[in-house]
């Protein structure tokens, strides 16, 4: 069953230099209880994708469904009481958490804003217990975010977000910003959450083995296209767009056992102010044909559920 | 390995920090060396005391609130502690440089990149001031950069170009040893994959020793011959890059492995390492790493082990480390990976 499902979605920023094209026509859907992934490299969009769909930044263009209900349709009340069932987790919970605010009253807040409780005891229990869920200790509660390090600052987060028992949750770069050994804890943590609660996850990251590792779907995004769509093994096996092939040839794997072939891609990242018409990638592809620079691939689907945005998918040499 | 290989050493190099919360012990009794021609990875989470370390052997740590309590850094027998400011200056860029994390701050906004790199080949060659600008634009096109950009400002630089100009300004001088601090952190992986590349071709080109920062295995495995973990201050596992990553036995090490997921494997499991990272001002006794350990005992909460040499080369500091002979029998049912 669809969850949410995007058509067409269009963001552009007016800058100085001409209109930059963060979003540029992308279409997804999303199932319940899965996990999308959607990787990229910095400046692809994918932040932006993750803020639109849950109108914390509004679209220029396309249609954002949630359990079938076009959200821009919505007025401010009808968002308001939307947004329990849509939250999002930010890269770093130093920034996104109110230094003014302990734990207690930073994961009250959501729930105030709602007003859920009208007892300050049950309110309280409710506290405590999403405390527990996300493995906070209980003597924290006064705390304040500096005196927390990164691991149960983003515990926080979490908990704050779980408060009002969501359906779907934006996870935009959740571990990032943390030690590996600490990274681990909170994967574990937010796919318990997920079994537990019945979650649907878009969870936005650069890093592909943790992506990989999390996701049921994976969405590839260059310069504000998808340019691939599938399952989690086909991506990983049997990438077929040159773009994917290149990111995941560029990831280092701490293992030494285990030969690939690198390719390294020239260049870097064009702008995406004013983008030339033609396939975004074309410039850094190593199969770039005439048709390429001049018409757009289209998403297609090559094989059943694998998408790809190429006018030579599968090439290899 | 004999003593005249040896490029750099650090014997029992302890350094702390005075804080008004207390002495922050960054770095104890740490030993390290590094052979000529060869990567040595420096692998740790926050905290671990590389950063302290890298910026000991440079001398370029504020003393105070440092206090480098005790040790030797030999560069070619030659105890670096014990160097005048002066002299460091000579050493520092021509001998030894260092790569930063971040580009975007290492490099000065308002000077250009030409001038930037020719600053410091001035600095050491007697070159004249035209000789000194073409050396820049040689090392400009030796890292992938058009020689005519040299009169462009850093903001006109993508991330990875500015990396590439910061490389060049290490390389300028040709060292011999080359610091670089998580120098592809800042980086996207495609741009990261030019990086290192780059790095390795260089590596070669001027036969250069690196000690390479890194809390990421999959560069330590691209990129390094020798492999020191570090763990609050401390040295736990060192070897070469086949011992580390094929035959490691610092329960701290196997759990860096086992918590980071696998791209070619369809083992959907993570094992976190449990707990936090101590604080440094008040380190836990004995083992420091027995808080967060699966298999301590009593013994490890009240010593400190002593560091075995369980191969040729590859040292571990663990009470369970086992010489490699008999390591697959009977380590295998105290600490099961």
């Amino acid at each position: 069953m669809k969850l949410l499902e995007v058509k067409n979605l269009k963001k552009y920023f007016a800058t100085k230099n001409g209109l930059l094209h963060a979003v540029d026509g992308v279409s997804l859907e999303i199932k319940k209880g899965e996990t999308l992934g959607l990787v990229g490299e910095s400046g692809c969009g994918k932040s932006t994708i993750g803020r639109l769909v849950i109108r914390l930044l509004e679209a220029t263009e396309g249609e954002i469904l949630f359990e079938g209900k076009d959200l821009a349709k919505l007025n401010k009340e009808e968002m308001r009481r939307m947004r329990c069932k849509m939250q999002i987790i930010f890269q770093d919970p130093y920034a996104s958490l109110d230094p003014r605010k302990n734990v207690f009253e930073s994961i009250a807040e959501p729930l105030r804003v709602q007003k859920v409780y009208s007892d300050k005891k049950e309110l309280e229990r409710h506290i405590y217990e999403l405390m527990e869920t996300v493995g906070l200790a209980q003597r924290l509660a006064n705390s304040y975010p500096h005196e927390l390090d990164g691991g149960r600052r983003q515990r926080v987060g979490v908990a704050r977000a779980i408060a009002l028992d969501p359906v779907f949750m934006v996870l935009d770069e959740p571990v990032s910003a943390l030690d590996v050994s600490i990274q681990a804890q909170i994967l574990n943590l937010l796919q318990q959450l997920q079994k537990e609660f019945d979650l649907t996850y878009l969870f936005i990251s650069h890093d592909l083995s943790v992506v990989k590792h999390i996701s049921d779907r994976v969405a590839v995004m260059y310069l504000g296209k998808l340019v691939e769509v599938s399952n989690y093994k086909a991506i990983f096996k049997d990438p077929l767009h040159p773009y994917t092939q290149a990111l995941l040839s560029a990831v280092p794997v701490p293992r030494i056992d285990v030969q690939r072939e690198k390719i390294i891609l020239e260049g870097d990242v064009p702008s995406p102010i004013n983008p030339k018409p033609g396939c975004r990638f074309a410039g850094r592809c190593r199969y770039c044909e005439e048709v390429c620079k001049t018409e757009t691939p289209p998403l297609r689907e090559i094989s059943q559920d694998h998408f790809v945005a190429c006018h030579f998918p599968g090439n290899r040499v | 390995m004999s003593q005249q290989e040896k490029l750099l050493e650090i014997k029992n190099l302890t350094v702390h920090y005075a804080t008004v919360d207390g002495t922050v012990r960054a770095v104890e009794n740490l030993n390290l060396s590094v052979d000529a021609g060869q990567t040595l990875g420096l692998v740790g989470e926050t905290g671990a005391g590389k950063t302290t370390t890298v910026k000991t052997i440079m001398r370029i740590l504020p003393v105070p609130p440092s206090i480098i309590k005790n040790g030797e850094i030999l560069y070619k027998g030659e105890d670096l502690l014990k160097k005048s400011q002066k002299e460091m200056r000579s050493i520092r860029g021509e001998k030894i440089s260092m790569i930063f994390q971040d580009p975007m701050t290492s490099l000065n906004p308002v000077l250009t990149v030409g001038d930037q790199i020719k600053e410091a080949i001035e600095l050491h060659t007697k070159v004249n001031k035209r000789k000194a600008f073409e050396l820049a634009g040689d090392m400009l096109e030796t890292v992938g950069i058009k020689r005519d950009r040299a009169n462009d400002y850093p903001h006109q630089f993508s991330g990875g170009m500015k990396q590439r100009v910061v490389i060049a300004m290490a390389l300028a001088c040709n060292p011999e040893l080359l610091i670089a601090d998580e120098p592809t952190t800042a980086l996207d992986v495609t741009i990261q994959a030019q990086v290192l590349e780059l790095m390795k071709r260089l590596k070669v080109q001027y036969n250069t020793s690196m000690i390479m920062i890194t809390h990421d295995l999959g560069i330590v495995a691209e990129i390094c011959d020798y492999v020191a973990i570090m763990y609050a201050g401390e040295v736990v596992e060192y070897g070469t890059r086949e011992d580390v990553f094929l035959r490691a036995q610092h329960p701290y090490t196997k759990g860096l492995f086992t918590c980071i997921p696998d791209m070619y494997s369809d083992d959907n499991r993570l094992i976190p390492i449990r707990g936090l990272m101590p604080d440094p001002s008040n380190l836990p006794s004995g083992c420091k790493f027995h808080t967060r350990c699966d298999y301590k005992c009593e013994r490890c909460e009240k010593e400190e082990p002593s560091v075995v040499e369980v191969s040729s080369g590859h040292y571990v500091k663990c009470f369970f480390a086992l010489p490699q002979n008999v390591a697959s029998s009977k380590v295998s049912v105290k600490m099961p990976v």
